[in-house]
């Protein structure tokens, strides 16, 4: 298939479907990360996880549009903000279900799954009265369309290299949360002995809000990210929840690391039988390999060593 | 019969429009005269249809609710407004419609159990609905057992043709044909990359489009790519296309799928103003969504778009805002969806019945004259007689008509040599 193309083309083809690959593990590694800390560290399985996407795009969008209206002159700049909000947002968001519906479920790990199912149902529709059926265009600055001309021939897009920054910042800010400060001692404290972490006086239930309500602000901000590159519309959360779901599981549900592995094996190997494949059959092939390692390894890539 | 009922088609627009302007009473007439002529229910209804001496009840199927809403829901308002406007002028044979909405929820056998209710339940006398496929072949069975009349408005795969059925939108012949030969003869195109969401539609039109470019346009196809439904990474194949260097893009991705495509594809550094473009899946809905700044210069092969210039479309893009908002924007396919009501009214007014037979017998050779496209005719195998043209994709969302073939193009659903 090669024998047309020069060795040029097709060194500076490599480079980008290199960038292609990291481009993709970055954003799974963002949609994934909320996930990850839901999933993992409480155990509750977030169907509604795609809806705070949304909840985070339409934020955005909204943002963009008050900009647009209001502050025209600093409109190049609205988009660091429209990811504060959508953090808040969909933190706050999250922080609400949790109290409500999912803390009546901490007992009873897989209703939790129809409980959160039907949750992102309701937000849909929601979703569909308060801005429409139809889907809203996001209009970004200037400065985040078009791509950088690296060489003559190797162009890397702009809001590509913007996710991978933006994961880098987030992955390091939640490992550093997670594993550095005293919160996040608490969070593992109670994910490994909820009742003795209460015993040594950890508030268990406050603890819980504030993990439910970090993985959705995530989920949020992930939401505001891929405006750059996807759809918002009602539904448009239903597009990432099964790749999500793919990452977390593949990764080992407690591992902030094997999500992390796992996001980039499934990444690498999805653009890379896409470029020599068709789309459909790489993704086929893909799951193949993912069903068949999960098959053999049910725990996932990385997975914590307890006792049974 | 037909020629009357499509002079009055303007009349309650402008009377809307020309509020209080006392110059209309010739036709204001109109309607009082057809109540006058109101032939006898039971004369023009012999199968039990739910027709009164007053009203006639027709349903419409979409979904309302689900993935699908996005883009039935410009097909949904689309048709109640050729509903009021009928009304305002009278009805159809002295009879105001009512209509009876359904929600298929975008799944296939919802849609099928609520077709079986409106007819069975309903008794509606022609049903205004799906937009998918997969919904359409879904309710096809049940149409054809309780013998029922849809008016069905996408553009579709073809090779399909049913008595219950009127295909308001175009089939893929009758879109890709003239588009493709456009292109190559304007644009020197020899090369094209074909890439599509990975179903029936993408699948039978991309065979239609390949066979035609190899055959009749002697040009090579340089890749064919299918995505998933509702996949959002399209980097992969966009640096295929940069290794290929095709001369056209030819695409008929959808839905959410289709953002994600037109972003990276801008974000990847392919200018659409020197890169040629043919979509046939991209109307002005959907630029609602990627965004004009994403898609500007593209190139949409369809049979209507919102800024066609011409009198029956300067009343009625009007009429669409005053009834569903300023913002709201107006596709190929909503349009078809208007023309359903119109066209089952002018058939029940030339068959002089509301009977489903005696509609699906007299509806090859009913004109509209008053389709926003411009002129449309029912063919005898159920599909329209429609021009097609190729628009630009502007900034703010609008297409610019660059070409329209000189006559309609006869659709053709079965095409030989294609399959």
């Amino acid at each position: 298939m090669f024998g047309d193309y020069s060795l040029g083309d097709l060194g500076s083809i490599f480079v980008m479907q290199g960038f292609a690959g990291l481009i993709l593990f970055s954003v799974y590694v963002l949609m994934a990360l909320g996930l990850a800390i839901i999933f993992g560290q409480m155990g509750v399985i977030n169907m509604a996880h795609g809806e705070f996407m949304i909840l985070g795009a339409y934020v955005t969008w909204m943002t963009s549009n008050f900009f647009q209206s209001y502050l025209p002159s600093l409109f190049s700049g609205y988009f660091f903000l429209a990811m504060i909000l959508a953090f808040v947002a969909s933190g706050a968001l999250g922080m609400l279900v949790e109290w409500v519906l999912i803390r009546h479920l901490y007992k009873r790990p897989l209703d939790t799954l129809l409980a959160t199912w039907g949750l992102s149902l309701i937000l849909q529709q929601a979703y569909r009265s308060v801005f429409g059926a139809r889907e809203v265009g996001v209009e970004l600055p200037q400065w985040m369309l078009g791509s950088l001309h690296v060489t003559e021939s190797i162009e890397v897009p702009i809001n590509g290299v913007f996710v991978m920054c933006l994961t880098l910042l987030i992955t390091l800010g939640v490992a550093y949360v997670m594993y550095k400060s005293r919160w996040g001692r608490q969070v593992r404290a109670v994910v490994q002995n909820r009742i003795m972490a209460g015993a040594v006086g950890i508030n268990t239930e406050k603890v819980d809000r504030y993990t439910f309500g970090l993985g959705c602000g995530i989920a949020g901000v992930a939401g505001s990210a891929f405006t750059m590159i996807g759809s918002t519309g009602p539904t448009s959360g239903q597009l990432y929840i099964v790749d999500t779901f793919l990452v977390v599981v593949f990764g080992g549900a407690a591992s902030l690391l094997g999500t992390i592995a796992s996001a980039f094996s499934i990444s690498q190997t999805q653009s890379t039988l896409e470029f020599f494949l068709s789309g459909s059959m790489a993704k086929v092939l893909t799951l193949l390999a993912v069903v068949g390692i999960l098959m053999l390894r049910p725990q996932g890539l990385f997975a914590l060593k307890v006792r049974k | 019969m037909s020629d009357e009922a499509n002079k009055g088609l303007l009349s309650p627009l402008r009377r809307k429009l020309l509020m209080g302007m006392a110059a209309l009473p010739a036709i204001t007439m109109l309607p009082r005269a057809s109540f006058a002529q109101a032939p006898a229910t039971s004369a023009i209804n012999t199968t039990g249809l739910a027709v009164t001496d007053t009203e006639v009840t027709v349903g419409i199927l979409h979904s309302a609710t689900g993935t699908m809403a996005i883009s039935e829901t410009g097909s949904i308002e689309a048709e109640k407004l050729a509903i009021e406007q009928i009304n305002a002028m009278g009805g159809v044979l002295g009879r105001k419609i009512k209509f009876i909405q359904e929600d298929g929820a975008s799944d296939w056998p919802t849609f099928a159990e609520k077709a079986k209710k409106l007819l069975v339940n309903d008794k509606v006398a022609a049903i205004m609905g799906c937009w998918t496929s997969a919904s359409r072949k879904a309710v096809l069975p049940v149409m054809e057992q309780y013998n029922g009349m849809l008016y069905y408005p996408t553009f579709y795969e073809g090779l399909e043709q049913s008595k219950n059925v009127i295909y308001t939108g175009q089939e893929a012949t009758q879109q890709i044909l003239a588009g493709l030969n456009w292109i190559a003869k304007e644009k020197g195109a020899k090369s094209f990359f074909f890439i599509g969401s990975d179903y029936i539609w993408p699948r039978t039109s991309n065979k239609i489009a390949r066979k035609h470019v190899e055959n009749v346009l002697k040009g090579k196809v340089v890749g064919e790519e299918y995505y998933p439904l509702g996949n959002t990474q399209f980097n992969s194949v966009i640096n295929k296309i940069k290794l290929t260097k095709p001369d056209v893009i030819f695409t008929d991705v959808v839905g959410g799928s289709n953002v994600a495509f037109y972003k990276q594809l801008k974000a990847a550094g392919i200018d659409l103003s020197k890169q040629a473009l043919l979509t046939i899946s991209v109307t002005e809905d959907e630029i609602d969504g990627i965004g004009g700044e994403n898609i500007a210069g593209a190139y949409a092969c369809m049979k209507y778009f919102q800024s066609l210039d011409n009198p029956n479309n300067k009343t009625f893009v009007p009429a669409f805002k005053k009834m569903w908002g300023e913002k709201t924007v107006i596709g190929d396919v909503t349009q078809a969806a208007y023309l359903g009501p119109w066209l089952w009214k002018l058939t029940v007014e030339k068959a002089g019945s509301f009977d489903v037979d005696k509609i699906a017998a007299a509806s090859p050779g009913v004109e509209f004259k008053g389709a926003p496209e411009g002129y449309v005719r029912i063919h005898e195998n159920h599909h329209l007689w429609s021009k097609t043209r190729v628009g630009r994709a502007k900034l703010d969302g609008q297409f610019e008509l660059i070409f329209e073939t000189a006559d309609l193009v006869e659709p053709d659903p079965f095409p030989k040599g294609y399959q």
